[in-house]
C-alpha cells in the first residue's frame, strides 16, 4: 500500500477501520469534526454503521451498548463534548468495556476556542470521572505514528478490556501528511469476547454486565481487580522515545504535536552545540516515570523542562518521576496558543545560562 | 394436581428486593410472560437503569446490561444497531430515569424510530432516592422535595410521556396501560407483547407507559396505593393507545 | 533542502488548494511533507493561510515561525506574513490584489500580476497556478511533471476539465519569471 496525502482526522478514521472498528457513535465538535464526516462516509462502505448521536452523552453510551455486545467501538470529541463523555468512560472502564475514545483536544477551559492545547492531559490521564479507575493514553505527534497507534489502542482495549483514549490536539487533526496504512496483524483479531451480552442464543446462562454493586466489600475486590490489571497495563504497556538524548545533559520533556516543535528546538541547539535531547512520553498513562528517571540518573542530567500547551499539567507526572534528583522547569503556552520554535530555543538557553539571556 | 399458575421461565427465581406492594414485580413478570411466550429469552439483551429497577438484571432470565441514569435508550440503540437483527432489544426505566435526566435520549431514539422496546414504569415519584419529586409528579403531590405538595408556580407541570412522544414521526407505538387492578394488568401485557412484536416485526420504536405504584414513598399501603393509581393518576394519565402504525410499514 | 512555505489570501482563492498541490507534489517525489491548514475563525474573518513544508528529511514542526516563502494573494496576509520572512528567504506577491510594497532589503520580492496573467491564459481564478508555476521555477524545489500530477490527484474526477488552464497557467507564471530576468 503505496503513501496517501490524507488528514489527521481522516487517518484516525482509517486506521480504525483497518483495526476492525466498523461500528461510531459521535457527535460534531471543532476540531475533529472531519472524523465524524469521514466515518459517516467510510463506514456504510465497509459494511459498518454511523450514528450521530443527539450529543456526546449519549454517543458515549451508544458505545457503551455496543461495546456490550462485543464489538470494536469508537467515538471521538473534543475538549467540552470530552468532559461530557467522562460519566460514560466511567461506565466502561467500572464493566470492563473496550472502546476507543478520541480526544482531539482545543482550548479551554469551559467553551474556551478550538485551536490546539493540550490542557486536557489531568483529565484523560488521571481518571477523568468518577471512581478509581484509570484509562490507558496514547498520544501520537505523527500522522503516521496515528497508523500505528490507533490499532494499538484497539489490541489495548480488546485485550484488557477497558476504554482507550487516543489523544491529539487541533494541528494533529487538521494536518496532512503522507501516511502508509498497514494490514493488521492477525493476533489483533483474537479477542474472543465471551462475556458480551449478544443474546444466549442457547449458549449457557445469561450474562450481565453491569458497574453496580451495592456490597461494599464485593465492590472493593472488583476494585482490586481493576488496580490489579492497571498494574499489568503499567508494566506491559509503556510506550516512550527519546532523541538526541545519547549524550545529553539537558532533557525536555514533551508529547504530541509540542513534541515535534521540540524536535526542531532540539536540532537547532544541537548545532549550537548544546547538549540537549527529547523524552516523548507516547504513553501518557502509564506514564514512562521510570524510564525518565532511569533515564536522569544514568545521564546525570542536569536538568530537565517540560514544554505543554498547557498552565503546566504533565510537568507533574514529570516531576513525580524523578521524585527531586533533577530540577524540573517548566515552559507552557495554552489557550490555543503555539510554542514556536525559537520560544523553546529561548527557554533551552535559559538551561544553560540561566535566566539572563 | 393440575398446576394452573406457573412461575415463568422469563425470569429468575431470586427473592424479590422490591417493596411489598410495589407493582415493578408485576412488570417484571408481564416482560418474562412475553420474552418466554415470544420464546424470545435467547434472543433478547435487556438495558437495566437507574432508579429501583437498578437490578432488574437479577431478575430477567436473558443477558442484561446496565445503563447510567437515563441513558438506556442510548445503551439500546448500541446493542440495536450492532447485533443481528433478530435480537430484541427492551430497556426497562423508571420515570425519573426516563423523563428527567433522560429525556434527551429517549426524544431522540423515538424520533429515529430505533427499532426497540421500551417498558417505561411511571410512579410519579423517584422511588430508589427516597420519594423525591419526579416529572410526573402529580399537581399537590407531597414529595421529599415537595413537602407542600408540587405546585405550578414552583415546580411546573407533570409530563405526559406517551402523549409527548407520540407526536413524534418516529415512535411507531405508544400505549399507555396500569397494574391497579386484575384487567388492567392483563391489557398491560397485551400492550408488551405488542411492543416485542413490533420490534420482531421492525415496526420501529415501541413504548408501553405503565403507571405504577410506590407505597413506600407515596406512605400508602399496597391496598391504597391501587386505589391512589386509580384515583389520582389514571385521571391525569388517560390510558389508552397514543399511537399505532408503522412508519415503515405505511410508508409515511 | 527544506522549504518552509506560507500562503496566505482570502477563503476562496484556492489557498489550501495550493498548498495541497505543493505538498502532493513533494510526496511523489519522495520527499518529507505537511500540511497544515489555519481553520476556524481565523478562516471567518476572510483570511486562510496554509503551512507546507518540504523538505529531505523528517518534518519536524509543522508549524512555521519564519517562513522561508511567503505567497501573498491580499493585503491583509501581506501585513500579516511579509515581516516573517527568513532573511534570504522570497515573498511572491499577487501585485493585482496587493497594493502594499516591502521595504525589505534581505528578502527577495517577486512581484507577479497573476490575475492579469490569469485571465490571459483563460481564467481569472487560477492566478494562484500562475504563482506556482513562478515559485517551482524560482526555486527549482519540485519539477512541472509533479506539480501536474499533483494537480489531477487535488482536482479530481469533478474537476479535470480545469487541468488544462492551470497547466497554462503554471507555464505563463514560468515565462512570466524567464522574462523578468
Ligand atoms: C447521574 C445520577 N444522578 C442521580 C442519581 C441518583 N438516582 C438514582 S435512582 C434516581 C431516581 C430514580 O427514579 P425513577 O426513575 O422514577 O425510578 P424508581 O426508583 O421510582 O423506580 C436517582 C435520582 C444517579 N444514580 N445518577
Ligand atoms: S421504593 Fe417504591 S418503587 Fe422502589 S421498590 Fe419500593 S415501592 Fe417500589
Amino acid at each position: 500500500m503505496g503513501k496517501v496525502l490524507m488528514k489527521g482526522n481522516e487517518v484516525i478514521g482509517e486506521s480504525a477501520i483497518k483495526a476492525g472498528c466498523h461500528y461510531f457513535f459521535g457527535y460534531p465538535i471543532t476540531p475533529q469534526s472531519e472524523l465524524v464526516a469521514y466515518m459517516a462516509k467510510r463506514l456504510p462502505e465497509v459494511g459498518g454503521l454511523f450514528l450521530q448521536a443527539e450529543s456526546e452523552v449519549s454517543a458515549i453510551n451508544m458505545v457503551y451498548g455496543a461495546a456490550s455486545a462485543g464489538v470494536r467501538v469508537m467515538t471521538s470529541s473534543s475538549s467540552p463534548g470530552f468532559s461530557l463523555k467522562q460519566e460514560g468512560i466511567s461506565f466502561l472502564a467500572a464493566a470492563n468495556l473496550p472502546a476507543v475514545i478520541v480526544n482531539i483536544a482545543r482550548g479551554g477551559p469551559g467553551l474556551g476556542n478550538i485551536q490546539p492545547a493540550q490542557s486536557d492531559y489531568f483529565q484523560v490521564t488521571k481518571g477523568g470521572g468518577h471512581g478509581d479507575y484509570y484509562t490507558p493514553v496514547l498520544a501520537p505527534s505523527t500522522l503516521q505514528e496515528i497508523v500505528d497507534l490507533t490499532q494499538e489502542a484497539f489490541r489495548i482495549a480488546d485485550q484488557y478490556r477497558t476504554p482507550v483514549i487516543l489523544l491529539g490536539d487541533g494541528v494533529l487533526g487538521q494536518m496532512m501528511e503522507p501516511v502508509e496504512f498497514k494490514e493488521t496483524s492477525e493476533e489483533m483479531h483474537l479477542f474472543e469476547k465471551d462475556w458480551a451480552t449478544t443474546g444466549t442464543v442457547g449458549d449457557g446462562p445469561p450474562k450481565t454486565i453491569t458497574s453496580l454493586d451495592l456490597n461494599d466489600v464485593s465492590l472493593e475486590e472488583r476494585n482490586r481487580k481493576l488496580q490489579e490489571k492497571y498494574e499489568t497495563i503499567k508494566d506491559q504497556e509503556v510506550r516512550v522515545e527519546s532523541y538526541k538524548m545519547d549524550d545529553a545533559i539537558y532533557g525536555i520533556v514533551a508529547y504530541g504535536t509540542v513534541a515535534r516543535i521540540v524536535k526542531s528546538a532540539v536540532d537547532r541547539a544541537r548545532e549550537a552545540g548544546m547538549k540537549v535531547g527529547l523524552i516523548r512520553p507516547i504513553s501518557l498513562w502509564p506514564f514512562p516515570s521510570s524510564y525518565i528517571r532511569k533515564l536522569s540518573e544514568q545521564l546525570q542530567l542536569n536538568k530537565l523542562l517540560t514544554v505543554e500547551m498547557s498552565a503546566g499539567q504533565m510537568v507533574e507526572d514529570v516531576r513525580l518521576s524523578v521524585e527531586g534528583i533533577v530540577p524540573v522547569h517548566f515552559y507552557g503556552r495554552n489557550g490555543g496558543v503555539i510554542p514556536t520554535v525559537d520560544e523553546i530555543y529561548q527557554e533551552i538557553l535559559k538551561l544553560k545560562y540561566g535566566v539572563m539571556v | 394436581m393440575k398446576a394452573v399458575f406457573e412461575r415463568t421461565s422469563g425470569l429468575i427465581d431470586r427473592e424479590t428486593h422490591y417493596c411489598p406492594g410495589c407493582t415493578h414485580g408485576i412488570i417484571h413478570r408481564l416482560v418474562g410472560e412475553v420474552l418466554e411466550e415470544l420464546d424470545a429469552l435467547e434472543q433478547t439483551v435487556g438495558v437495566a437503569s437507574v432508579g429501583c429497577s437498578v437490578l432488574s438484571y437479577h431478575y430477567f432470565n436473558c443477558d442484561m446490561t446496565q445503563a447510567a441514569h437515563g441513558r438506556a435508550p442510548a445503551v439500546a440503540t448500541g446493542l440495536k444497531r450492532v447485533l443481528p437483527k433478530e435480537r430484541l432489544i427492551f430497556t426497562y426505566q423508571g420515570d425519573g430515569d426516563l423523563a428527567s435526566i433522560g429525556m434527551g435520549e429517549i426524544v431522540h431514539a423515538a424520533a429515529r424510530g430505533e427499532n426497540i422496546t421500551v417498558i417505561f414504569v411511571n410512579n410519579a415519584i423517584y422511588g430508589m432516592t427516597g420519594g423525591q419529586m419526579a416529572p410526573t409528579s402529580l399537581l399537590g403531590q407531597k414529595t421529599a422535595t415537595t413537602p407542600e405538595g408540587r405546585a405550578a408556580q414552583t415546580q411546573g407541570l407533570p409530563i405526559r410521556v406517551s402523549e409527548m412522544l407520540a407526536t413524534l414521526d418516529g415512535a411507531s407505538y405508544i400505549e399507555r396501560v396500569s397494574t391497579h387492578d386484575v384487567p388492567h394488568v392483563i391489557k398491560a401485557k397485551k400492550a408488551i407483547k405488542k411492543a416485542f412484536q413490533n420490534q420482531k416485526d421492525e415496526k420501529g420504536f415501541s413504548m408501553v407507559e405503565i403507571l405504577s405504584t410506590c407505597p413506600t414513598n407515596w406512605g400508602l399501603n399496597p391496598e391504597e396505593s391501587m386505589q391512589w393509581v386509580k384515583d389520582e393518576m389514571v385521571p391525569y394519565y388517560p390510558l389508552g393507545v397514543y399511537k399505532d402504525h408503522s412508519y415503515k410499514g405505511d410508508g409515511v | 533542502m527544506k522549504e518552509e512555505i506560507i500562503i496566505a489570501g482570502f477563503g476562496g482563492q484556492g489557498v489550501m488548494s495550493m498548498g495541497q498541490i505543493l505538498t502532493y507534489a513533494g510526496m511523489k517525489e519522495g520527499k518529507e511533507v505537511s500540511w497544515l491548514p489555519s481553520y476556524g475563525p481565523e478562516q471567518r474573518g476572510g483570511t486562510a493561510n496554509v503551512s507546507v513544508v518540504i523538505s529531505d528529511k523528517t518534518v519536524g514542526s509543522p508549524i512555521i515561525d519564519s517562513p522561508s516563502t511567503v505567497i501573498v494573494l491580499n493585503n491583509p496576509s501581506f501585513e500579516k506574513f511579509e515581516p516573517l520572512v527568513k532573511a534570504g528567504g522570497k515573498l511572491f506577491i499577487n501585485s493585482d490584489l496587493v497594493t502594499k510594497k516591502s521595504e525589505r532589503i534581505d528578502i527577495e520580492v517577486i512581484d507577479i500580476k497573476a490575475t492579469s496573467i490569469a485571465d490571459k491564459v483563460g481564467n481569472p481564478r487560477v492566478a494562484g497556478s500562475v504563482i506556482l508555476g513562478a515559485y517551482i521555477e524560482k526555486t527549482g524545489i519540485i519539477t512541472r511533471d509533479s506539480l501536474i500530477t499533483a494537480l489531477i490527484q487535488v482536482l479530481g474526477v469533478g474537476k479535470n476539465h480545469l487541468i488544462s488552464v492551470n497547466e497554462a497557467a503554471f507555464d505563463a507564471g514560468k515565462n512570466i519569471l524567464l522574462e523578468n530576468v
